[in-house]
C-alpha cells in the first residue's frame, strides 16, 4: 500500500519518454482542423472496433499509460458513444458491425468528427476483396482524420491528435 | 436582508466555482501518482464548457423523467450545499433545514438518478440503479448515525449551530472521541456517496464495474454537463460538511470583511487537503468487489454507533 506511493514518488513522471514520431504521413485536413475546433481544449474518444485484428486497440491503449499520458492534452476516452465527441474506428467494416457502426455514428451528438485509424479502416488493408468486409469506413460514415499504419504507433496516434487540437507536445520535444 | 442574499450568493457561487477544481486536483494527484503528467486542475471546466455546446442525444423510449433528472440532481444537491456553512459559521438559509434536510436533499438527487438510470431501459441504466440503491440504502443509515453523534454533542441538529459553537469552543466535550468516530464514518460515507474508489470508480470504462457512471450512460450534452457537475457538487458539499462540522476553525463567526476573506481561504485549504487525500487512497486501494461493499460501509455504521455510544458513557 505505502510501497506503491513511496516508488511513485522516487521514479517521479515518466511521460514523454517515448522516441519521437516522424512527421505525418497525411496532414490533418484544414476542415477537419475546423470542425474540431469546439474540442481543443476537451477532446473525448469512443473506440469503435468494426472487425480489427485489436493491433490497432492495443495501441490506442497505450496511448492513456504513464508514457504517453494522452490525458495531459484533454483526452479522454469514454464509455459510451453518447459522452464522446470522436469516434475512432479501427478495422474493415466487416458485415456484422456494420449497422453497429451506424448505430454508434449516429448516438454520438453533434457536434462530432470520425477518425480512421489504421490501413484498415482507411483502404481495408490486407481484408480488401474479401466477402466478409463490406469496405472501408467512409463508406459508411463521413471519415474527417485518417491516420494511417498496420499499426500506427502510439506516438504517431497521439501527434495526429494534437494537431487536430492544434497543441504541441512540449514535454516530448524537451525531453529528446 | 441584502446581506443574507449576498452572502447566500456568494456561497452558491464558490460551491459551483470549486467543485470542478477538486475534481480536477483529485485527478492530478492520481495522475502524479500513477508516473503521469495528468490533464490540468482546470480540466474539468473545459470539459463542462464543450459539454453544455453539444447537442444532447436523447433515446426514443425515455419518458419525462430522463429530461428531469439532470435538473432536480443538480437543484437538490445546490440546495443541500447552502445548508453547510462554507465561509460563515451562520449561514443565511440555516432557518430552511437541519442537517437531517441535507443528508435528504442529497438523498433526493440519488433517488432520482436512480429514476434516470431506469428510465431508458438499458441494461448497464438499471444495473447501476439497483447497485447505487444498494449502496444508498447502506451510506444512510451511517450518515445519519454519525451526524445524529455531532448533534448530541452540540445540542442542535442546525448545522450553523453546530459549527458555530464548534468555531467558538463552546460545550465542547474534552474527549474527542465521538467526533473521530463520526468523522472517520462520514469519510467512509462520502467515498461511497461521491462514488469513489474504492467503492465506486469514476475513471472505469467497464460497464459491468460501474456504479454511479452506469447510471448516466444515456445522458450527453447539457444534461450530462448538468450531472457531472452534480457529482462534483455533491463531492464538494460532502467535503465542505467534513471540513466545516469537524475543523471549523478559521470560520467567520460575524459578517466582517476580513474575516470571511480568512474564513474562506481556510476553507479553500481543508477542502484541498481533504481531495488530496481522496486522490492519494484511490491510488493506494483496488476497488472492492460488489459484496464487499457492504462489509465497508457496515464498518462506517459501526464506527457512527460507537460514536454515538461513546458520548453517552463519557458523559456520565
Amino acid at each position: 500500500m505505502f510501497r506503491i506511493i513511496k516508488k511513485s514518488l522516487k521514479t517521479g513522471v515518466v511521460t514523454g519518454r517515448y522516441p519521437q514520431s516522424a512527421a505525418l504521413q497525411e496532414s490533418i485536413d484544414p476542415a477537419a482542423a475546423e470542425k474540431a475546433k469546439p474540442f481543443r481544449q476537451s477532446l473525448v474518444i469512443r473506440e469503435v472496433d468494426t472487425g480489427s485484428c485489436n493491433a490497432c486497440e492495443m495501441e490506442m491503449n497505450a496511448l492513456m499509460n504513464p508514457v504517453y499520458d494522452a490525458e495531459r492534452f484533454g483526452i479522454r476516452i469514454a464509455a459510451s458513444p453518447r459522452h464522446a465527441d470522436a469516434l475512432v474506428v479501427t478495422g474493415p467494416v466487416t458485415v456484422n458491425m456494420e449497422r453497429a457502426l451506424k448505430d454508434a455514428y449516429k448516438q454520438t451528438p453533434d457536434p462530432k468528427i470520425v477518425i480512421a485509424l489504421g490501413d484498415c479502416a482507411i483502404t481495408c488493408g490486407l481484408f480488401k476483396g474479401s466477402y466478409a468486409v463490406t469496405g472501408p469506413v467512409d463508406r459508411h460514415v463521413p471519415v474527417d482524420v485518417r491516420i494511417p499504419g498496420c499499426p500506427p504507433r502510439p506516438a504517431e496516434i497521439l501527434k495526429a491528435l494534437t494537431e487536430l487540437c492544434g497543441k504541441h507536445d512540449r514535454r516530448q520535444a524537451a525531453g529528446s | 436582508m441584502i446581506l443574507a442574499l449576498v452572502l447566500t450568493a456568494a456561497h452558491a457561487m464558490i460551491l459551483l466555482a470549486i467543485s470542478p477544481l477538486l475534481v480536477g486536483l483529485i485527478r492530478k494527484v492520481k495522475a502524479r501518482l500513477q508516473l503521469r503528467q495528468g490533464a490540468s486542475v482546470f480540466q474539468p471546466y473545459a470539459d463542462l464548457v464543450k459539454l453544455f455546446r453539444k447537442e444532447p442525444v436523447i433515446s426514443t423510449t425515455t419518458s419525462w423523467i430522463f429530461t428531469a433528472a439532470p435538473f432536480v440532481v443538480f437543484s437538490s444537491t445546490l440546495a443541500a450545499g447552502l445548508l453547510v456553512p462554507v465561509f460563515i459559521s451562520h449561514v443565511p438559509l440555516s432557518f430552511a433545514g437541519n442537517i437531517i434536510a441535507l443528508v435528504y436533499l442529497l438523498a433526493l438527487g440519488t433517488f432520482f438518478l436512480m429514476l434516470a438510470g431506469l428510465d431508458a431501459g438499458s441494461a448497464f441504466g438499471g444495473m447501476g440503479s439497483s447497485r447505487e440503491a444498494i449502496v444508498a440504502s447502506l451510506t444512510e443509515p451511517a450518515m445519519m448515525l454519525s451526524v445524529f453523534a455531532i448533534a448530541l454533542t452540540a445540542g442542535s441538529t442546525n448545522l450553523s449551530t453546530v459549527v458555530h459553537q464548534t468555531a467558538l469552543l463552546q460545550g465542547i466535550v474534552t474527549d474527542p472521541a465521538p467526533h473521530l468516530m463520526a468523522f472517520a464514518a462520514l469519510f467512509i460515507v462520502t467515498l461511497a456517496e461521491a462514488g469513489r474508489v474504492p467503492i465506486d470508480n469514476p475513471a472505469t470504462h467497464l460497464e459491468l464495474t460501474m456504479i454511479h457512471e452506469a447510471m448516466i450512460l444515456e445522458y450527453s450534452g447539457r444534461y450530462l454537463a448538468l450531472i457531472e457537475w452534480a457529482s462534483a457538487l455533491k463531492l464538494t458539499v460532502l467535503l465542505s460538511l467534513m471540513a466545516n462540522v469537524f475543523a471549523p476553525w478559521g470560520i467567520a463567526t460575524t459578517p466582517e470583511p476580513a474575516g470571511l476573506g480568512i474564513g474562506l481561504l481556510v476553507y479553500l485549504v481543508k477542502v484541498a487537503g481533504l481531495a488530496v487525500a481522496i486522490g492519494v487512497i484511490e491510488c493506494m486501494f483496488a476497488k472492492l468487489r460488489l459484496f464487499r461493499v457492504t462489509d465497508l460501509l457496515g464498518v462506517a455504521f459501526i464506527l457512527a454507533l460507537l460514536g454515538l455510544v461513546f458520548f453517552y458513557i463519557l458523559r456520565s
